[in-house]
């Protein structure tokens, strides 16, 4: 370990030039080559700044003051400006669609290459090499519309391997991935770092998914610290996590739950490693006979009936093919599968954004179809995921009196409805605030409350927690709950498998336009065909069972996800 | 979701040319009929036109639903010109044939039928062309094109920028606009013009700003990768000038070199067949 | 020219975008049969006011060739030019209005109509008529006519949505001051 640190922070600080307060306090912490760290914390803890400080946004980009020394290749980097950065430390943004520049894949692989003057010939070598790597060789000539949010990935970890970088960096690499694909882009990250030898800097508040492959080191912010730098093991046993408000693998939490305490030398870091013995076995095999029977499902009596729905884009696309199903009145349904698989279609085609060729809905009986979208909108609301797409008021009471203001009713009967409303969302006390002092969670609640302005029985909302971490996620699974309780039906489509497990009663599967199951959630988690094909992620609760010599590992994992419920509640 | 280009990938000497040198008689071609009102050029440059057609290997049938929108706004226009103005040919060229009258003072004139030949020919010359160059010329060449025609690379750049965000704007407007129906917003034609305009400005709202929002990510983005360091860069879908395509250029250096000395020496910009 | 940040060029490029598709998709149907009214140079106005003239200028002239290109009409030169000049004009008569810090106020308000309405009238009823008269000798009186109207609906379009717009961006700015919960 003699060799010189990739990158060297010393008491290094930082404040942004708008702010009161700095971002960064005495970050300390050396990254050596081929080291693999992930930094993890919840939503504002500063993680983003360091991965701006490393490759050279901060101070470059964003204008602030810096304290103490931040290294690269042992120069300052305060000295070096953000283009000679650029060649040791390769970034890869969240948000894929704004780092996809090119208009093809093979310019944007190319694009960094372009700005060096690199000759023509030379670069459709390397970008071929790159693509061969990557897996990418048949796609050289596609649009950015035309490839998956995966394959859009890639395309960015090719564009910045042709600079031959000593440091990978990913900024939330999993934010938008669905659960397979999500396991692949770690495969691919820990594929690219043996290759390459390069060091790899992960920013994510999804530890269990990111500890999927091995990681050396996690270091954990909270408040702008680092309040732990350590090896995965033993940042697992320690009470840390929690305090940090970063969620632990749900199998400790079981094992936890049924009074085993796990020790690093267990390497409870990854499941495939997790060494349990005879004693803990049985501790949870105990746990589980113990536990209550599962809650029985709800049936009831159907709210939308969907029958043998047909849709074929303009393109020729066939988006969904003869599909069937019962919505029930309160139920709260979750709708998973791959990107593409038609969660999407099917929720326009109930809202009437898109027209069926084929098909029937009957909403309480009633022929949905004959209705205009304006007439479904007042039985049915669509939350879209991004709520910047429709906030289109500056004040959060206006925004939430649209949709009535547009319906023609009186201001008295208005102001009373978005009070109320407001209450109900726990937004009252922000109503003459302008929209954008909101945080992105809050945002979410307003757009679901000029949803709920509208008295919908049923609302969909897609991706409802994507981006959010733990603490943002509960508080608004738990008020889409309340609202499901207080008679709402409420449908969600995710990809977010937690979800699915925790806060629906069914889950239906879509798989290339078709339904392929329709269960509970830890039924479909803990059914390998299904996982396969509609490219979702087993729990790791289903190899705990297993390990265990729980044979009914749906009943296990329903069993935990009950217990849990009423432990956090 | 509608191709933006219509560019059809074929094997022609046409395709064959660079987009840069493609762009460049675009541009002089466009010039020299902009200018010129000499009437047997414009005849000319339009038979030329259909014959460059037919080397791409590009089908009529192809570009059919362009070629019937330009028809109808070229026929729209000769209209309206004919309506301010039907004594229009005869204040250009000086002279007054009266064919026949329909009514009043709207008589039809030889003068006022060159001048209404001149106007379809203007078009006629130009569009084919236009319709050539993007059925032949690859989007992606075309920030590389401009930037060898002595463009600054950042400007060439900005319109690939553009040309790569259309679709995703595009989607992003369809989508917001059928939510913002559902609550309501419309811009039919139930509701008086300035709540349509209110309406409209509540959908392309979101739109705009989350657009703006954009702009950092991507400039951060292309910073990081290096975009901006160098006076100069260098494109992946850049090629090479051949004799072809210099030959090419000086042609269309010497269409608007025609129009200028025949303006000088005919002594009006007009053909005038009547004197 | 050479000085454009790259955040300007991102902005030239993604308004580019913006004004090609809100003028393709984004018509408002208007009393007159077969008409309709666009509502891109309310962007446009917007965002030479934030951006500087030289951004409002490529924005109007890549948006609006880009778009003739697309659309297969031809190119109309005299009208692709004048959406370049009116960015220009805007980005130079709104200069000292900091939208970017948040000011937009009443006097902004005035001054970014007069500037839009002064900028409209200069390219749609005098510099793209004569540029067509150039071009194609056409007829004084239809040309400056179809001018005159076009300004018209261009000034009362941008003067909604492009103050509209103007409002709402600079409501999104951090500002100081600070906000009580009620």
């Amino acid at each position: 370990m003699g060799e010189e640190p990739v990158i060297s922070f010393k008491h290094f600080g930082f404040q942004y030039r708008a702010q009161a307060e700095p971002t960064l306090h005495d970050i300390s912490f050396d990254i050596r080559k081929g080291e693999k760290i992930l930094i993890a914390g919840p939503s504002g803890c500063g993680k983003s700044t360091i991965a701006s400080a490393i490759n050279g946004l901060i101070p470059f980009a964003y204008k602030g003051t810096i304290t103490g020394s931040l290294k690269v290749l042992g120069k300052e980097t305060r000295d070096m400006g953000i283009f000679e950065l650029s060649h040791i430390v390769g970034t890869v943004l969240q948000d894929t669609d704004a780092q996809f520049i090119g208009m093809t894949v093979a310019e944007d692989i190319a694009f960094a290459m372009e700005n060096d003057c690199r000759k023509t010939d030379e670069m459709h070598q390397r970008v071929s090499e790159i693509a061969k790597t990557l897996e990418l060789d048949a796609h050289l000539k596609h649009a950015p519309g035309e490839m998956s949010g995966g394959q859009k990935q890639r395309v960015s970890v090719g564009g910045v391997m042709v600079d031959d970088v000593d440091v990978f960096l990913f900024d939330e690499p999993l934010a938008n991935l669905d659960p397979a694909t999500g396991r692949q882009a770690m495969e691919l990250i820990d594929g690219i770092q043996r290759l390459t030898g390069a060091a790899v800097i992960i920013i994510e508040h999804r530890l269990e998914d990111v500890l999927h492959i091995p990681i050396d080191r996690v270091i954990l912010m909270q408040e702008g610290r680092i309040v732990s730098d350590s090896s995965p093991d033993e940042l697992l046993v320690s009470a840390r996590l929690a305090e940090a408000g970063i969620r632990e693998p749900l199998y400790l939490t079981a094992m936890k739950y049924a009074g085993v305490r796990p020790t690093e030398e267990q390497q409870p870091a990854r499941i495939q490693t997790l060494a349990l013995d005879v004693c803990d076995k049985a501790l949870i095999r105990a746990w589980y006979h113990e536990a209550p029977e599962e809650e029985k499902r709800r049936t009831a009596e159907p709210f939308l009936q969907i029958r043998d729905l047909e849709f074929t884009y303009e393109n020729g696309f066939r988006a969904t093919k003869n599909i069937s199903a019962d919505i029930g009145k309160g139920e709260m349904l979750a709708v998973v599968g791959k990107n593409g698989a038609g969660k999407t279609t099917f929720a326009k085609l109930i809202c009437g954004f898109e027209r069926p060729q084929a098909g029937r809905m009957l909403l309480d009986g009633k022929d949905l179809l004959s209705m205009s979208i304006k007439e479904r909108a007042e039985h049915i609301g669509y939350v879209m995921q991004d709520p910047n797409q429709m906030i289109c008021k500056t004040m959060i009471f206006d925004e939430v009196a649209l949709g009535l203001v547009n319906r023609g009713k009186d201001s008295e009967f208005i102001q009373e409805k978005v009070y109320q409303v407001l209450k109900v969302c726990g937004l009252y006390p922000f109503r003459n605030w302008p929209v954008s002092a909101l945080s992105y969670g809050q945002k979410k609640r307003v757009t679901i409350a000029s949803i709920l302005a509208l008295d919908p029985e049923m609302i969909i909302l897609d991706e409802p927690t994507a981006g959010q971490d733990f603490r943002h996620y509960t508080e608004i699974m738990e008020f889409l709950r309340e609202l499901n309780r207080s008679g709402l039906t409420v449908v969600m489509i995710t990809h977010d498998m937690h979800l699915m497990l925790e806060y629906s009663e069914r889950t239906v599967v879509f798989c290339d336009g078709s339904i392929i199951k329709d269960a509970t959630g830890a039924e479909i988690l803990t059914d390998p065909v299904t996982v396969e094909k509609a490219a979702l992620k087993e729990t790791s609760l289903y190899y705990l069972a297993d390990q265990c010599g729980i044979s009914d590992a749906r009943s296990f994992v329903q069993r935990f996800i009950d217990h849990d419920r009423r432990v956090r509640a | 979701m509608i191709r933006i280009f219509n560019y059809i990938d074929r094997e022609s000497p046409i395709h064959r040319l660079t987009g840069a040198s493609k762009f460049a008689v675009l541009i002089l071609w466009s010039i020299a009929a902009m200018t010129t009102f000499c009437t047997p050029f414009l005849v000319a440059l339009t038979i030329l036109g259909l014959i460059l057609f037919s080397v791409s290997r590009i089908r009529l049938r192809e570009v059919r639903a362009m070629l019937i929108l330009t028809m109808a706004i070229m026929l729209l226009n000769n209209i309206l010109i004919y309506l301010f103005a039907p004594e229009q040919g005869v204040a250009i060229y000086g002279s007054r044939d009266v064919l026949f009258t329909i009514i009043g003072r709207y008589t039809v004139t030889k003068q006022q039928l060159l001048y209404h030949a001149n106007v379809i020919l203007k078009y006629t010359s130009t569009i084919p062309m236009i319709i050539l160059f993007v059925a032949t010329t690859n989007p992606s060449e075309f920030a590389a094109s401009l930037n060898r025609l002595g463009v600054n690379y950042r400007i060439a750049y900005a319109v690939a920028l553009a040309m790569r965000y259309i679709p995703d704007t595009q989607n992003e407007y369809h989508d917001i606009s059928l939510s913002q129906q559902a609550r309501g917003i419309e811009m039919s034609k139930k509701e008086n013009l300035f709540k349509r305009i209110a309406a409209a400005a509540s959908i392309i709202l979101p739109l705009i700003l989350s657009g703006m929002d954009r702009v950092d990510v991507i400039a951060n983005a292309m910073e990081l990768r290096g975009f901006g360091k160098n006076k100069k860069r260098t494109w992946y879908m850049g090629r090479k000038f051949t004799p072809v395509d210099i030959l090419c250029i000086i042609f269309g250096i010497m269409l608007v070199v025609f129009t200028t000395v025949y303006a000088m020496v005919n002594g009006s910009r007009f053909w005038n067949p009547f004197i | 020219m050479k000085n454009l940040s790259v955040r300007t060029i991102v902005a030239i490029g993604i308004g580019a975008a913006l004004f090609f598709v809100l003028a393709r998709f984004v018509a408002i149907p208007s009393p007159v049969p077969n008409t309709s009214i666009t509502t891109q140079y309310g962007l446009l106005a917007f965002m030479s006011a934030l951006f500087g003239p030289v951004a409002g200028l490529l924005i109007g002239f890549i948006g609006h060739f880009l778009n003739d290109l697309s659309a297969g009409w031809g190119v109309w030169w005299s009208w692709v030019i004048c959406s370049g000049i009116f960015g220009l004009l805007v980005g130079f008569g709104c200069k000292g209005i900091s939208l970017e810090d948040g000011k937009f106020g009443k006097s902004q308000i005035i001054r970014f109509n007069i500037v839009q309405a002064v900028s409209h009238l200069i390219c749609w009823a005098a510099i793209a008529p004569t540029l067509d008269i150039l071009m194609y000798q056409e007829p004084v009186n239809k040309v400056y006519l179809q001018g005159l109207v076009a300004s018209a609906a261009n000034i009362v379009t941008t003067a909604i949505i492009g103050t509209i717009l103007c409002i709402a961006y600079a409501k999104t700015r951090p500002q100081a001051g600070s906000l009580n919960k009620e």
